[in-house]
């Protein structure tokens, strides 16, 4: 190759501008706060920008002038999928430290920053955005390449994408410990982090995109569909329900344009479509892609996958209402939301069965293969909760489970048993993919998690239902005179020893994922290095 | 064919299945959102209903900064047993200055709508700073710095100003005395007790209906964020007047 | 007639016929015969050594 001149790229060029303008700009609200928290995460973002400015030009003097970007491009996937082990056993840890706050408030400790209304936020954030979204941002720039037969684009938009995604996850919480909500579950980040998260989330949506444009097969596999739904509806969710006025832009607070019954509804909206869009389509996209691969058989049919696609989209964005039955919305948006929620069990199913089908003529690989096992559990897990979700939308039945920790209890069947351990399976998939090694350091460990986690999941939902279903029962219990029987502060009482169930089962859940994390830190320190590289096979179409 | 002519279909197939995916997502949250802001029983009004005064904001903005919302819901569905614990049940109205709104979605706590006037200031003192002194079974955390924190906001104008523009309607007046405002509802020897009445009574046929003054968190000594947030409980459900209120006119 | 049943009269017809729609458009492209061996072949996409 002919010698040429080292040069910045206008994309190194572009970022790097964006950067520096970014650290002048929080370097100016960082001197002018009006509070603490304000001051503090300027100085992040600040901090934050000149480490990314930093690794820009870095890796321009490092590389040779003549570097050509080959092969796949992994190492934003290998950040996210460590990101995601470190963030899942952060956020299951605080997920469980609450869980004992339940059970004995002193945990509490009467301070700030330690108590149950500020850590609560953090573990859900922790689980679903730090350990979920990277979960989500490492395959789907595996699959992508994979299936596209073609490099991410840019050499600094992916690690841009991957990087400032953990920045948002890292302003985002220590916001809740400092107080800074905006109180939207599921949506509590404050306007600042909303709009860096807005920005990402564009330069994600444009590599995944750009990738497809890249790609060498003619067809879009199904997956990727699934990725894409998950990103453009997630983009539309955010910006709708977090649209809000700060009152001065060199502080924290914030108002919603929306009050009160519309709020409510924009809120649930978003609350259920994030589960939808965030724990659903974009898991089911790894359920399309690692359960073929692992089986190493074809998905059990392509055509169900895309009526399941079409169908799974267009109906779950109408079932939010049924977060909000019997309340001030009016009975035609509720009575609308369960009817899709109902509806909405068949495509699931569709789904399941997809899946579980999948491994038709090949279920002895259960007997061999923990990971393998992991997912199709997964994928039980997710049929049992899709066919308890739309039963708990049904206005009658939601009378009884609103408020109480039923709801809890569906919602961690969901995500412990579908989300985590379909996560589990894909990374158990990934490390030795990405770091080139034959197999997982130990498959014996791999044993020892699912089994401690299933037993910790059978625990923490068989409690919450009990303990859920009773404390429904029980605010509705009327005495022979025909006065309420229990006090509120009863129920409370009541359900004590199940709390201490679920924390127990949570504890389990916990030490699945340390193992985990053992088994993945071994897999990469010491495993044995397979022959071919990952990262450098020939990019060729197949025929 | 070469490569680089296909690209063109490529390129339009991953743009068909975005514009496609985006038609039927948007869809369905239109029906359900569009016509909250004109229908009659989400946008009614009803008598009582009044802006929040700074006080009561920014204990709100306590009540939300704590989390509280997580264990305690502010709905009452329209259900005897929980008629019977709350009170009425809860009307659109009743939360149509919530930006956001307070709904919650968990009971691990009692509902709060209608606690307002329900227990002393004195109770809810004891029982935030430590809750198991009055409730013994209680697993709430105990939040004794609020009564220890002076009650700090950066500018509470501005507060009371982004809330009128989405849509909360405090007069200029409201706004430019936002701080003393909060101030004199802490303290009834304050020397803008009387403006500040003037400022927030509202007039419902013959009957005069004004905010409470009080201190709250029994310390006239300086006014704290338990001042804000119990000011902020104790009018929680209160503005609306069940005893007039015509239910039935606004079925849908 | 007032707003909410002017909104109720609109969505239980043309919403109905827009879910049909969609839903019958869905099942022509999965079965539409032509598309079957793209299919088949797309389904053994991650399958591919590279």
């Amino acid at each position: 190759m002919a010698h040429t001149a080292k040069r910045l790229s206008l994309e190194e060029g572009l970022f790097a501008g964006f950067l520096t303008a970014l650290a002048f700009i929080c370097l100016v609200i960082a001197g002018k706060a009006v509070d603490g928290v304000m001051a503090f995460h300027a100085g992040l973002g600040l901090l934050f920008s000149a480490i990314g400015v930093f690794l820009i030009f870095n890796s321009y003097f490092k590389r040779p002038a003549d570097a050509v970007e080959s092969g796949y491009n992994l190492g934003p996937i290998k950040f996210g999928a460590v990101a995601a082990v470190f963030w899942g056993i952060a956020g299951f840890l605080v997920g469980d430290i609450i869980a004992w706050q339940l059970t004995f408030p002193i945990l509490n400790f009467d301070l700030e920053w330690t108590s149950f209304g500020r850590l609560r936020p953090l573990h859900t954030s922790a689980v679903i955005f730090a350990f979920g979204g990277n979960v989500l941002l490492a395959t789907s720039f595996y699959v992508v390449q994979r299936t596209s037969h073609a490099r991410l684009p840019g050499r600094v938009a992916p690690w841009f994408v991957i990087l400032g995604y953990n920045a948002f996850i890292v302003i985002a919480g220590t916001g809740y410990l400092f107080g800074a909500t905006q109180s939207k579950e599921y949506a509590e980040p404050e306007w600042y982090a909303d709009l860096w998260l807005t920005i990402v989330w564009v330069a994600y949506l444009l590599v995944f995109l750009a990738t497809l444009w890249r790609r060498k097969e003619p067809h879009i596999y199904v997956a990727n569909w699934f990725y894409l739904a998950f990103i453009v509806t997630i983009a539309m969710l955010h910006i709708g329900n977090n649209l809000s006025i700060p009152v001065s832009i060199f502080g924290i607070k914030s108002y919603q344009v929306f009050s009160g019954v519309q709020d409510a509804m924009v809120q649930w909206w978003y609350g259920h479509n994030a589960v939808g869009f965030f724990l659903t389509a974009g898991f089911l996209a790894i359920m399309y892609y690692f359960i073929p691969k692992r089986a190493e058989r074809p998905v059990y049919s392509y055509r169900l996958s895309i009526v399941h696609f079409w169908a799974l989209i267009f109906i779950y964005i109408w079932a939010g209402p049924h977060h909000l039955h019997y309340t001030a919305l009016p009975d035609w948006a509720q009575t609308l939301g369960m009817t899709f929620s109902v509806i909405l069990w068949m495509p699931s199913w569709g789904g399941m069965i997809n899946g579980l089908m999948t491994l038709s003529g090949a279920w002895d690989k259960l007997r061999t293969d923990p990971v393998l096992r992991m997912m199709v559990v997964s994928v039980a897990f997710y049929g049992m909760s899709t066919f308890e979700g739309p039963l708990m939308s049904v206005k009658s039945v939601n009378s009884l489970s609103h408020y109480t920790d039923w709801t809890i209890g569906h919602v961690h069947s969901g995500a412990l048993g579908w989300v985590g351990y379909i996560s589990f399976g894909a990374i158990y998939c990934l490390i030795p993919w990405l770091w080139n090694r034959k197999s997982l350091y130990s498959t014996k460990l791999v044993e020892w998690h699912f089994w401690i986690s299933t037993l910790g999941i059978v625990l923490y939902i068989t409690s919450m239902w009990v303990s859920g279903i009773m404390q429904g029962l029980m605010w509705r219990a009327y005495d022979k005179l025909g006065f309420l029987e229990y006090s509120f502060i009863e129920t409370v009482e009541a359900m004590h020893p199940f709390y201490m169930i679920r924390a127990i089962g949570g504890l389990l859940f916990v030490t699945g994922a340390v193992i985990m994390a053992y088994n993945i830190w071994m897999t990469i320190r010491a495993g044995e290095k397979a022959e071919q590289d990952a990262a450098d096979p020939a990019l060729v179409p197949a025929e | 064919m070469s490569l680089m002519n296909k690209h063109g279909i490529l390129e339009r197939h991953s743009m068909l299945l975005l514009v496609g995916i985006l038609i039927v997502v948007a869809i369905g949250g239109m029906v359900e959102i569009i016509p909250l802001f004109y229908l009659k029983s989400t946008i009614e009004k009803v008598e009582g209903m009044r802006p929040y005064t700074p006080l009561e904001l920014a204990g709100r903005n306590i009540y939300i900064r704590e989390g509280c919302y997580l264990c305690h819901s502010q709905m009452i569905r329209p259900m005897r047993d929980e008629i019977e614990r709350y009170g009425h049940y809860s009307l659109a109205a009743e939360s149509m200055y919530d930006h956001p709104f307070q709904w919650g979605s968990k009971r691990t706590g009692p509902d709060l709508a209608r606690v307002g006037n329900k227990y002393s200031d004195l109770w809810h003192v004891n029982h935030l700073t430590d809750p198991r002194s009055v409730v013994p079974e209680s697993v709430m955390p105990g939040y004794p710095f609020l009564a220890k924190t002076d009650l700090k906001v950066p500018d509470i104008s501005a507060d009371l100003k982004v809330n009128r523009i989405v849509g909360v309607p405090y007069t200029d007046e409201q706004i430019a005395n936002a701080k003393a405002d909060m101030m004199a509802q802490a303290n009834p020897d304050d020397d803008n007790v009387d403006d500040f009445l003037d400022r927030y009574t509202q007039t419902l046929g013959e009957e005069d209906r004004e905010p409470t003054i009080r201190d709250f968190d029994g310390n006239p000594d300086r006014v704290t964020e338990m001042d804000a947030l119990v000011a902020y409980l104790q009018m929680l459900g209160t503005l609306v007047d069940f005893s007039i209120y015509d239910d039935k006119a606004d079925l849908r | 007639m007032s707003t909410y049943e002017t909104l109720a009269n609109f969505a239980q017809t043309w919403g109905l016929l827009y879910f049909v729609l969609i839903f019958a458009g869905v099942l022509v492209y999965t079965f539409w015969p032509t598309n079957k061996k793209r299919f088949d072949d797309a389904a053994r996409m991650p399958l591919r050594e590279d």
